[in-house]
C-alpha cells in the first residue's frame, strides 16, 4: 500500500491526530510527505 | 479542509504526480471524512481552497479502515490509534470514504 508512495496524513484533533497516523505509516516503512492535524469547525 | 493543506496537496501532486500520492485521514465522523475524501478525489466542494475543481483522484483511506490497519503492526496500531477505534464510528466512516474512493475520475 505504501511502497513507492508519498503519504499525506490529514489527522483531526477530534478524531485521530496526524502524528499518530504518521507514526503508523513510518513504522510500516512508508514515506510521510506531509502531516497535519486539523480542527474541523 | 484547511486551506494550507490544500495548497500543499496541490503542490505535492504537481511534484510527484497524483498516482504517487496516498492520503490517510483521521476525521472523527462520516460527514467530515467524506468531505475530506471528496476534496482530494473530486475537488474542494466548498470552492474555498486550491483544490476547488481540481479532480486529482487521489487514493484515500481512513486510518480506521481495514485496508490501512492491515499494513500496520498490531502493537503500533493499538498504541497510536486503538483507543479511538472504540470511540469513533469506524464502519460508517469507512463506508463514507470507500464511497468517495469509488467516485475517482477515470
Amino acid at each position: 500500500m505504501f511502497e513507492g508512495k508519498q503519504i499525506i496524513v490529514l489527522g483531526e484533533r477530534d478524531g485521530i491526530a496526524g502524528p499518530a497516523i504518521a507514526a503508523c505509516v513510518k513504522s510500516a516503512g512508508g514515506t510521510v510527505a506531509f502531516a497535519s492535524t486539523e480542527c474541523f469547525v | 479542509m484547511d486551506l494550507n493543506s490544500q495548497e500543499t496537496i496541490k503542490r505535492l501532486a504537481a511534484e510527484h504526480g497524483p498516482d504517487q500520492l496516498l492520503v490517510v485521514l483521521g476525521a472523527p465522523d462520516p460527514e467530515s471524512a467524506e468531505i475530506a475524501a471528496e476534496t482530494v478525489v473530486l475537488g474542494d466542494p466548498t470552492y474555498a481552497g486550491a483544490l476547488a475543481e481540481a479532480q486529482l483522484g487521489l487514493s484515500v483511506y481512513h486510518a480506521l479502515e481495514d485496508a490501512f490497519r492491515s499494513q500496520i503492526d498490531d502493537a503500533v496500531w493499538e498504541d497510536q490509534i486503538g483507543v479511538m477505534a472504540d470511540v469513533l464510528e469506524a464502519e460508517e466512516i469507512a463506508t463514507a470514504v470507500r464511497g468517495m474512493r469509488e467516485r475517482k475520475p477515470d
